[in-house]
């Protein structure tokens, strides 16, 4: 006898999903907006907004904990509590729907001991010390109990720590004993990105955030993308911090200590020194990390026009196997393979799609190998006494340049990956207040990029940047006769999953460097080039799902993924807090340089002709690229054992 | 198992004198509206413990447009002393299953759902036996009672040890395959309940009662009792008293007339309403046991003169400590706090600064926790430190306590 | 070829999965099942689970150590829960427990040796007018005295034996 219960609903738990109250289509509609009162101060809102909206709205500010304008709403902590007038209890201004004329009091007798209270019973069970916390001077904690007047421990504190940090992880460390239970880890790991790695076991005061049968982070299905660091609101989560050693080869002499930047970092760092968000600080960083004593400053933007090179001429061969040759084993579509993030997430849950990812290494990790090859050979430098270190929005980069494949170079390839977070750490260790510096150019022989490789950092760069060349090499034509100021328009944004049809309106002369590969570009001409982009995992499962049932992203031929919400921009390593308005500021200053570089198009940067014709001498996807800047997978599967 | 047509004393149940689907036939002869009247018209009030008026509930789930509706039987009965769903669910499941068929009708649902708590699994094929009995009569399925596309169908779900779970958002969490933590509400299940859809979550009792008001008419309901309480109660008696068992005494009655039935005049307290109920001291005897009064879910438990008044809070804070489902800050944290208050104060280590810190600290919980548990759990403490703090307070200390004392 | 004990478990999550349905609202019934059939949860039960229900292994572990019945560690065969709310602790149950400890040789929230028993606390189960009470596995017991204990437990042992032996 079926004991079904009839339905089934969407999986997050509804306790903490935004419980969508119906808006009107037309806010000029009788009923779409209503009256309320805050504080005194009448004002008209959306049917449906929460009571921290319309205060919002009025300049009205509450406090919040478990809150987060990524996240749905959760109304757990308690700390936004305010007096609805008719109501015995106090309401959680996060959770609660306006759909009629209410009065709300935020400050009355009631919610000011309430939030108090809260305070003191979050810190009668957080263990840490703020002197030794990485979160010092910005933990949401730290400051609400600044704001709250708290100046004892009303319920006690304790003195002890009761769990271990779990640092099993080359990316994310977790001290449990900082952990206020928000949940915020939980919604961003389940909902935010559908990884699943975090929930809360058992219950009462014994409740924990944990992993899978509380197993080290290392041993479960984490990507590394850190998504969970940027939104936690205290020092429980953080990132592997690997300043220390860079210090280390930076105080020794015998060290040559160079750094290669990504664009996303050059965007953020301004955060860390108090600009508003969106000021680049590229150059003056230079500047400041020569200052700090690296010897050589790199620009990432040069292998992200390398990765442009060998991952399009890999499309180019995988479209010439299928469409001429007609070879059915063909992975298409070609799955971007920068995201260390995204590429563990396929691992995982995808890995029968591993043939479909690009070949090619990340721009870190080839610009790794290529430093104590082709760069050593160059300086006449012994590559054992380099120490190459990159800067990266990235907490999974980390977590990349420690996988076992990547020492192509004879050495570890990428020595270390630090974050946008430590690094400005560095800094201020240092003293250097990085906004008043000069400026200064990146170092030769890899100085030079192009706006193409600075628009990796935000969500549809890399597809944009590699239709920019293929467009170019096939069409004969200049981009900008297709787009506007060669601005692919329709792969850019910050919608979840992206599609674009690109049909090939005539073909050129089959250029130089890959003259080798194919005969002519006949079998292009006319050819519609189906192109999707995703950000965030759960983003990338959608457009995997849809795959696996033959739906409409497995006629695409080439797909970009990124693990982290707004690309790069938004990543695991870069400044906290994150919301949608500051990663939209972040792409704005993105773009912004993209249009500054006279050269904008990965094909034309001199510095990789230049390594073609010197050290990659055969070719794109030739013997010497394939060693170096090539990788493969693992395939993991989710299985925990 | 047999049917007892007298309470666990010997005394009449309501229950029991009335005849089957008597109060089906005559809800189906009715219009879906006329149905709500009915039981609005009789005053009927939630008999889990919140008292919410059931004609309004019926009423606001009957207006909504989502599909598919639930009629949801909270049969977690969890409250510490209660057991009177436990005794209808035996003798009388099928005056409960008529009230959530009337229910059905009343309010468009398709559904209904049993959720039985783990404790009870021993009633599980019982209810089981009983629903397809129905079915195979015609009063569950397709055409009910011959009225053409009233389709109703009821399971059993189990819970699984969680007195949260009685919570009616928990509750439905957990029917969704979720860990029992209350929701946010507004909006409230009528509107947004199990998948999203209008639910109506009712206690075992009130579906059975409401089955007798159409059997017997409002106004016979609406005529028992008080003014805002109307109707029958059935009380779950238990403790230090002679005659323990499931009573049935009408809205109104006061405490020392109960104690006087139940034997047990020489208690010092009673608690009333459970765990989360209050702390009646003798003092208070003659108050009333009614929504105006002293509201209850019927949970009596007798304490006599003999007891320890600061055991008893420590009982039920420990039973807190335990159910609480721990999302909210105020109640995970809270409870856990009052519960070693009270071992402060029985070690006579309390200091009375921190005594008022925890007072405070209780009335916080009231009003700044997410669901009725941590709103409740305070008041037992709170009102035996009132009541009895000749007795809670200024213990002498029995150990030297520098470190443990506050 | 010899059915696994993966493969067997997953035909009986399979077949669960016809009477609950086969997404989250099956969750906590399959758990009940798999908990009952195997007196624990264990790592390749609930990624298993997790995998038939499309939802990820910690959030399984997650709804099972919320609940007290669904606890997943290994317990006994008989899981003894002693209520220990207000009316059963009046009506004596501190005898009770004491008398349980020593029949089964050991303290609260353990399991015996032979893997056969487990005591735990319940919380109130509704049988407070006949208290002391406690469930033995989906039984109940009410009006609890020492000596019923051990009858009690001496029913259990050999309706045990039978079993095996049968």
């Amino acid at each position: 006898m079926t004991q079904r219960i009839p339905l089934e609903r969407h999986r997050a738990p509804v306790s903490q999903l935004g419980q969508t109250v119906p808006r009107a289509e037309n806010p000029e509609a009788i009923g779409a907006m209503v009256s309320v009162v805050i504080d005194g101060i009448e004002t008209k809102v959306p049917f449906g907004s929460t009571i921290l909206q319309a205060a919002e709205s009025v300049g009205v500010r509450i406090p919040t904990l478990c809150n987060h304008p990524d996240l749905d709403m959760a109304g757990v902590c308690r700390i936004c509590v305010v007096e609805v007038e008719g109501q015995r209890t106090l309401q959680a201004a996060c959770a609660y729907p306006i759909t009629t004329g209410i009065t709300v009091n935020t400050h009355t007798r009631a919610v000011r001991v309430a939030r108090r209270h809260v305070l003191d019973l979050l810190l009668s069970e957080h263990y840490g010390d703020c002197y030794t916390c990485v979160r010092n001077g910005n933990c949401e904690l730290q400051a609400l109990a600044e704001e709250y007047g708290v100046d004892e421990f009303r319920f006690g504190h304790p003195t002890a720590p009761v769990t271990e940090t779990d640092e099993s992880s080359y990316s994310v460390m977790r001290d449990m004993n900082k952990c206020i239970r928000c949940r915020r880890c939980v919604r961003t790991c389940i909902d935010l990105q559908e990884v699943g790695v975090y929930e809360a076991i058992d219950r009462s005061n014994g409740t924990r955030i944990s992993t899978f049968l509380d197993k080290p982070l290392l041993d479960v299905v984490c990507i590394n993308c850190g998504q969970c660091i940027n939104r936690c609101p205290t020092g429980a989560l953080y990132a592997k911090d690997e300043t220390d050693a860079v210090w280390k080869a930076i105080d020794d002499p015998a060290k040559h200590v160079v750094i290669q930047t990504a664009p996303a970092p050059r965007s953020a760092m301004g955060e860390a020194f108090g600009l508003e968000p969106g000021t680049p600080v590229t150059f003056e960083m230079n500047t400041a990390l020569r200052r700090i004593g690296f010897n050589h400053v790199f620009d990432t933007n040069f292998t992200a026009d390398l990765t442009i090179i060998e991952e399009g001429t890999e499309l180019i061969l995988r479209l010439y196997k299928a469409l001429v040759e007609k070879d059915a084993s063909v992975a298409l579509p070609q799955f971007t393979s920068c995201s260390p993030g995204w590429v563990k997430y396929l691992e995982h849950f995808y890995p029968e799609y591993i043939p479909n990812l690009s070949s090619a290494k990340s721009p870190q990790q080839m610009f790794g190998a290529l430093i104590k090859t082709y760069y050593a050979e160059k300086l006449g430098l012994d590559p054992a006494n380099i120490v190459s270190v990159a800067l990266m929005p990235c907490s999974a980069k980390k977590f990349e340049c420690n996988r076992p494949e990547m020492h192509d170079s004879g050495f570890k390839d990428v020595d270390y990956g630090l974050t946008t977070r430590e690094l400005a750490k560095m800094f201020k260790e240092a003293g250097v207040d990085v906004p008043s510096l000069p400026k200064s150019d990146f170092d030769d022989p890899f100085g030079t990029a192009t706006g193409s490789g600075v628009i990796f950092g935000a969500t549809g760069g890399v597809m944009e940047s590699a239709l920019r060349t293929v467009i170019e090499l096939v069409t004969g034509l200049k981009v900008e006769d297709l787009y506007e100021h060669a601005d692919i328009i329709p792969v850019r944004g910050f919608e979840g999953v992206r599609y674009a049809e690109i049909t090939v309106p005539q073909v050129g002369p089959v250029p130089e460097i890959l003259a080798a590969l194919v005969p002519n570009w006949e079998w292009l001409k006319g050819a519609t080039l189906k192109v999707a982009v995703a950000h965030g995992t759960a983003n990338a499962k959608k457009v995997m799902d849809n795959i696996k049932v033959g739906g409409k992203f497995s006629e695409c031929h080439f797909i970009e993924f990124m693990a982290c919400p707004g690309g790069c921009l938004g990543g695991g390593g870069q400044p906290i807090p994150t919301t949608a308005e500051i990663r939209a500021a972040r792409a704005r200053a993105i773009y912004a340089e993209d249009k500054a570089y006279s050269v904008r198009k990965s094909y034309e940067n001199p510095a990789v002709v230049r390594t073609y014709e010197e050290f990659l001498t055969d070719g794109p996807c030739g013997h010497k690229s394939h060693k170096l800047l090539h990788t493969d997978y693992t395939a993991r599967g989710k299985h925990i054992s | 198992m047999t049917c007892q047509r007298i309470d666990t004393q010997g005394n009449q149940l309501t229950f029991a004198s009335i005849p089957p689907n008597v109060g089906l036939k005559a809800a189906l002869a009715m219009s879906r509206a006329d149905i709500i009247d009915t039981v609005r018209d009789s005053k009927l009030k939630g008999r889990g413990g919140a008292g919410f008026p059931t004609g309004l509930k019926w009423n606001f789930a009957a207006a909504e447009k989502g599909e598919p509706k639930y009629i949801i039987c909270n049969a977690d009965e969890g409250e510490p002393g209660t057991f009177k769903d436990r005794v209808i669910l035996t003798d009388y499941p099928d005056l409960v299953l008529e009230g959530m068929t009337i229910g059905a009708r009343a309010i468009g649902a398709a559904y209904g759902l049993i959720y039985l708590r783990g404790e009870y699994a021993y009633l599980r094929s019982h209810l089981n036996h009983v629903i397809q009995a129905r079915r195979d009569a015609g009063l569950l399925g397709q055409n009910i009672g011959g009225v053409d596309g009233f389709n109703f169908d009821v399971i059993v779900a189990m819970g699984a040890g969680a007195y949260i779970c009685g919570e009616e958002t928990a509750l439905i969490e957990s029917l969704e395959g979720f860990r029992g933590e209350p929701r946010n509400r507004p909006p409230f299940p009528v509107v947004n309940g199990l998948m999203g859809r209008p639910s109506v979550v009712n206690n075992v009792e009130t579906l059975a009662w409401a089955t007798c008001i159409f059997a017997k008419g409002a106004d016979w309901f609406a005529a028992i009792g008080t003014d805002a309480s109307t109707g029958q109660k059935l009380f779950s008696v238990s403790g230090d008293c002679a005659k323990p068992g499931v009573y049935e005494f009408p809205w109104g009655i006061t405490v020392a007339e109960l104690l006087a039935q139940v034997d047990g005049a020489d208690a010092k307290a009673v608690q009333i309403g459970g765990a989360s109920g209050r702390c009646v001291p003798r003092s208070e005897f003659s108050r009333q046991l009614a929504f105006e009064d002293i509201p209850t879910g019927g949970s009596i438990m007798v304490i006599g003169p003999q007891r320890d008044m600061l055991a008893v809070a420590r009982n039920f804070l420990e039973f807190f400590v335990h159910e609480s489902c721990g999302q909210c800050t105020p109640c995970r944290l809270g409870n856990a706090k009052l519960l070693e208050g009270v071992d402060l104060l029985a070690q006579g280590a309390c200091s009375d600064e921190y005594l008022e810190d925890l007072k405070s600290l209780g009335q916080t919980m009231q009003v700044a926790s997410k669901c009725g548990l941590g709103q409740t759990s305070p008041v037992a403490f709170l009102s035996i430190l009132e009541y009895f703090g000749d007795e809670a307070l200024g213990r002498t200390p029995t150990v030297q306590t520098s470190e443990a004392s506050r | 070829m010899p059915i696994t004990d993966t493969d067997r478990l997953r035909a009986n999550v399979l077949a669960l999965t016809e009477q609950y349905g086969c997404n989250r609202s099956a969750l906590i019934p399959i758990l009940q099942e798999v908990k009952k059939a195997e007196c624990g949860i264990d790592s390749e039960a609930m990624q298993l689970i997790a995998d038939v229900l499309d939802i990820h292994p910690v959030e399984v572990h997650s709804v099972a150590s919320f609940y007290a019945f669904l606890q997943p560690e290994l317990q006994g065969r008989y899981i003894i829960r002693l209520c220990r709310t207000l009316s059963c602790d009046l009506q004596g149950k501190d005898a009770v427990a004491t008398a349980l400890q020593e029949e089964l040789g050991i303290g609260f929230n353990e399991t015996t040796p032979d893997g056969v028993f487990t005591l735990e606390w319940a919380a109130c189960m509704g049988m407070c007018d006949q208290g002391p009470a406690m469930l033995v596995n989906d039984t109940v017991y009410t009006r609890l005295t020492p000596a019923k204990v051990a009858e009690v437990i001496k029913e259990c042992r050999t309706s045990l034996n039978a079993e095996v032996r049968a």
